[in-house]
């Protein structure tokens, strides 16, 4: 029995959000603080020639431009990446290419228009089954596919596929598609960046994970720990979308330059179109199953639309091979999963990443077995439900196994009676 | 060019200088450092702007400042009483979990006070078309239903559905 | 004509990073009137870390949870943590308070058995005090305990870690990637109706049961249980980016286009149960939860929309474009 774990206690910070008294970094009002506005790619593809930022340096109520020559240490971040600005190649819509400090944000968008740029255009993919062939227009220089350490899929091999498909009764094959999402938190992501009185690097952020964010900041700021710091830990939701800098470096790299406060935030319109997204997923499983509703193979192909960059689009590759065929004992499993790059927003992490989309086609694949074996979609579930001990197509040993539970205990909340055969089935024995 | 502004804000007599194209919003927060009005949107898609004006629940972030001269504005500020007891709504939405990252919460309280006000009983529906303007990702909706159903149960009868 | 039908689906879900390798640091420090400062690096984005890792450090020093401090404000105070995702928080973060918390009570009986001239392992720390084992009215509230070590030339301050076993590369052959925390599970039915001549798909009602190892903030977990079912609902039926993906055509830029649920959209009820089969490594038997509460939604919705139409629709957002399509598409 525990005296305080397990009891519904309010929120420990839940006056401040029914009083008003919860400050989001938005809320943050400094003395002479400049607002800063991003000029983005209006291309999808291209290469940028020329760019000209005087005529918006030159604008009364501005206090500087910047672009990527103006990076005091490492322009690219995210497994060297992500360019903070862009130096010539674009890759999507809404890149950053420059950055405008100015007395507010009206001054800075009318800056933003004073900048000149020449872009050479060019065709772009946003397909990625177009852009996984030979011809198609390289979104980076290495090609469209990110390769793994087992080549050009992220690949899961358990016992023999084409074994398990022969000694199996039925064989269902089926394509699942699923778009692209954003976190869409109702906060929209901000910083307001300032240099303290011993000329550290303060940051205000809506990050999710600031020491992770320092390991990307310091060397685009050229920084020791020493000398900055990221200050929140209350955010106005999350849900992935600020697990990667969006608006840190801009406002660090003008508050540094200038040592004024500076505030740089995104409007709805730049979060859903610019910011990192959950990319979409497209799913060729086929499975077998025999009479008796043991699911024996699965043959699997993944292709998850990245983006432009790579940050964690090939992790989520190889995050949702877990689950790919469920929670279920599966002998025979082979997966081949491709991260292939388009010419769009960066693919990241959202709630419940890439496995949220493999429980998707999973889930309707064990009910189109059931269909075919004209069995209880209940039942295909107990009988293959993970077992303590079983184990994954990632070799992993299950513990703490509670699907039959679940299974059990949502039957009964919903008013199902199971056959005595499944009540008795338990996650301990099979 | 920008312009004397006149209003009523929880109670007090505010005065601004604000551009024509400022909102209410803009002038709340940037101007009058009033926190709990949220800019999540600024298109009047989400609710977390909203406030009391004349005590109707508006878009802030669509009303012209201009436009609110010599009117009532209200915020989730004035909810708690003098003494600082929250008010009815405050404490259940506390108690039900109604908010969890709290940034649209003060928005939804904006509504649902305005709904009690024009009508103490209402039925579970008439409750979910008073906050279905709001944007919730947390989904805290079932939570804010519940809440607002103890405060108009505390406060009588409630009628059938 | 309006149909309805019921879905099923059951799915699980993953603690921490997959590759593992991923720590969290802690500190607890006694305040020199007996309340606790819990300095931690995770950031509360809404999910209530805040709340359940003040509700760990609390059942493991046995003092009220009302005593606990949680301090996560910057990043020169707050210890090391890997971030606020991946379900971990709850799981990492509190085992890393669990070591701070048993650091703390090391160090709290090495200083008052040094004070009272006895073995720190006869003292006890427990019930918001600090007494001996075999006469309990030799003892020191954690308000007095405070007072006598910060003026005594003490300081009560407990530091833990946790870091789950790797980082490990996945294997290029097998794609073995065995090491992991903790896997947590979840069952739900969703019953939905059609409307067979606009296309809307309305969620009715869900029934859903949650198997998290143990629910150490149980007004949280609902937030997420119930939160996880708007989110469902509209990765289920309306949002998309990219509508008309892979086509990069007619991107949104606006809520009124990239359309959330609202309170309008969920069921008037989603009855749940949580279940708990301890994990051994867990704080208190925890897992990792809150992310998961989406997932089940949508192929549940699938199913659902499959039982009162007729069609699979293997494809999200099912917009009302793709179940009328796909209805025209039976009648030929």
């Amino acid at each position: 029995m525990t005296k305080y774990v397990g009891k519904p206690i309010p929120r420990y910070d839940g006056i401040g959000h029914v009083t008003g008294a919860t400050a989001y970094v938005d809320d943050i009002n400094m003395p002479g603080m400049l607002y800063a506005k991003v000029l983005r790619s209006p291309v999808h593809k291209g290469v940028m020639k020329r760019i000209d930022v005087s005529g918006a340096e030159n604008l009364p109520g501005v206090a500087a431009v910047v672009t990527a020559k103006d990076v005091p240490g490492k322009n690219r971040y995210y497994n060297d990446e992500q360019p903070v600005f862009v130096e010539d190649h674009i890759r999507y819509r809404g890149e950053r290419i420059a950055a405008v400090a100015a007395v507010d944000e009206d001054t800075a968008m009318e800056a933003l228009e004073k900048i000149k740029i020449e872009i050479e255009e060019q065709p772009p993919v946003f397909d990625p089954f177009e852009a996984m062939k030979p011809a198609a227009p390289k979104v980076r220089p290495q090609g469209n596919l990110w390769i793994f350490n087992s080549g050009e899929s992220r690949v899961v091999t358990k016992g023999d596929v084409e074994k398990g498909f022969a000694e199996s009764d039925e064989i269902v094959e089926r394509t699942y598609t699923e778009k692209m999402n954003d976190m869409a938190a109702i906060e929209p992501h901000v910083a307001v960046a300032y240099t303290d009185a011993s000329d550290r690097l303060l940051i205000h952020t809506v990050s999710q994970a600031r020491h992770f964010h320092l390991g990307h900041l310091c060397p685009i700021f050229n920084l020791p720990l020493s000398k900055i710091c990221l200050v929140g830990g209350t955010v106005g939701g999350g849900f992935g979308g600020k697990n990667e800098v969006q608006t840190e470096h801009v406002a660090g790299l003008l508050a540094l330059k200038l040592r004024k406060p500076v505030k740089y935030r995104l409007t709805r319109q730049e979060v859903l179109q610019c910011t990192t997204k959950r990319g979409a997923f497209y799913f060729e499983y086929k499975s077998g199953v025999k009479k008796n509703g043991k699911v024996m193979a699965y043959k699997i192909r993944a292709v998850h639309d990245i983006g432009a960059y790579n940050t964690m689009g090939a992790y989520a590759v190889e995050k949702h091979s877990f689950y790919i065929v469920g929670p279920y004992d599966v002998p025979h499993v082979r997966y081949d999963g491709y991260a292939v790059f388009t010419n769009k927003p960066v693919s990241s992490s959202m709630r419940g990443f890439s496995t949220i989309n493999v429980n998707y086609a999973h889930e309707v694949q064990m009910d189109l077995m059931a269909e075919a074996i004209g069995m209880d979609p209940w039942e295909i579930r107990f009988i293959n439900a993970w077992r303590e001990g079983d184990i994954a197509p990632n070799q992993w040993k299950v513990v703490a196994a509670g699907l039959i539970e679940t299974l059990k205990k949502t039957a009964e909340l919903e008013g199902v009676k199971l056959p005595p055969h499944l009540l008795a089935m338990s996650s301990q024995r099979r | 060019m920008k312009y004397p502004l006149s209003f009523t804000l929880n109670g007090g007599n505010v005065d601004a200088l604000v551009k024509p194209t400022d909102t209410l919003l803009d002038v709340l927060k940037e101007k009058l450092n009033v926190q709990s009005p949220k800019r999540g949107c600024d298109t009047g898609d989400c609710g977390s702007c909203t406030v009391l004006l004349n005590g109707n629940p508006i878009r802030s972030c669509l009303t012209l400042a201009l436009t609110v001269e010599g009117k009532n504005i209200q915020t989730v500020e004035s909810f708690a009483s003098k003494e600082g007891k929250l008010h009815p709504l405050q404490q259940a939405f506390h108690n039900h979990g109604a908010a969890q990252c709290g940034f649209c919460t003060p928005g939804i309280l904006i509504s649902a006070k305005a709904l009690l006000e024009q009508n103490p009983h209402p039925n579970r529906k008439e409750i979910v078309e008073a906050i279905s303007g709001h944007l919730c990702r947390c989904g805290t909706y079932l939570e804010v239903i519940e809440a607002i159903q103890e405060v108009v149960g505390q406060s009588g009868k409630e009628k059938g559905k | 004509m309006r149909k309805r039908g019921k879905g099923l689906s059951s799915i699980g879900y993953i603690t921490g990073f997959f590759g593992g390798g991923d720590p969290n640091q802690a500190q607890i420090g006694l305040k020199m009137d007996g309340t606790f400062n819990l300095m931690m690096g995770t950031v509360d984005i809404g999910q209530g870390c805040k709340t359940a890792l003040s509700q760990i450090a609390a059942e493991e020093l046995d003092v009220p949870v009302e005593a606990i401090t949680y301090t996560n404000s910057d990043t020169d105070i707050a210890p090391f943590c890997m971030g606020a995702f991946a379900s971990r928080a709850t799981f990492i973060g509190g085992n890393a308070i669990l070591n701070a918390c048993r650091d703390l009570k090391r160090k709290m009986k090495e200083f008052v058995g040094a004070l009272w001239g006895v073995k720190a392992e006869n003292l006890v720390v427990a019930d918001n005090q600090i007494f001996l084992k075999d006469d309990p009215q030799k003892k020191m509230s954690m308000g007095e305990l405070g007072a006598a070590s910060t003026f005594g030339g003490g300081y009560l301050t407990g530091l833990g870690a946790y870091r789950p076993d790797g980082p490990f590369q996945v294997d290029p052959v097998t794609g073995a990637m065995p090491a992991l925390c903790a896997a947590s599970f979840a069952t739900t039915v969703v019953e939905v109706e059609v409307d067979t001549e606009t296309g809307g798909v309305e969620v009715i009602r869900s029934t859903q049961a949650y198997e998290i190892g143990k629910a150490i903030s149980p007004l949280m977990c609902r937030g997420q249980i119930n939160g996880g079912v708007a989110m469902g609902i509209g990765m289920a039926l309306t949002e998309s980016v990219y509508p008309y993906w892979p086509s990069g055509d007619l991107a949104v830029d606006n809520f009124g286009d990239y359309v959330l649920a609202t309170a309008a959209d969920m069921p008037e009820e989603n009855r749940f149960a949580i279940l708990e089969v301890p994990h051994p490594d867990g704080p208190y038997g925890a897992k990792g939860f809150s992310e998961m509460g989406a997932n089940a939604m949508i192929p549940a919705i699938t199913s659902a929309i499959h039982d009162a139409i007729g069609v699979w629709i293997t494809e999200f957002p099912t917009t009302p474009e793709l179940v009328l399509r796909a209805l025209a598409d039976k009648k030929k």
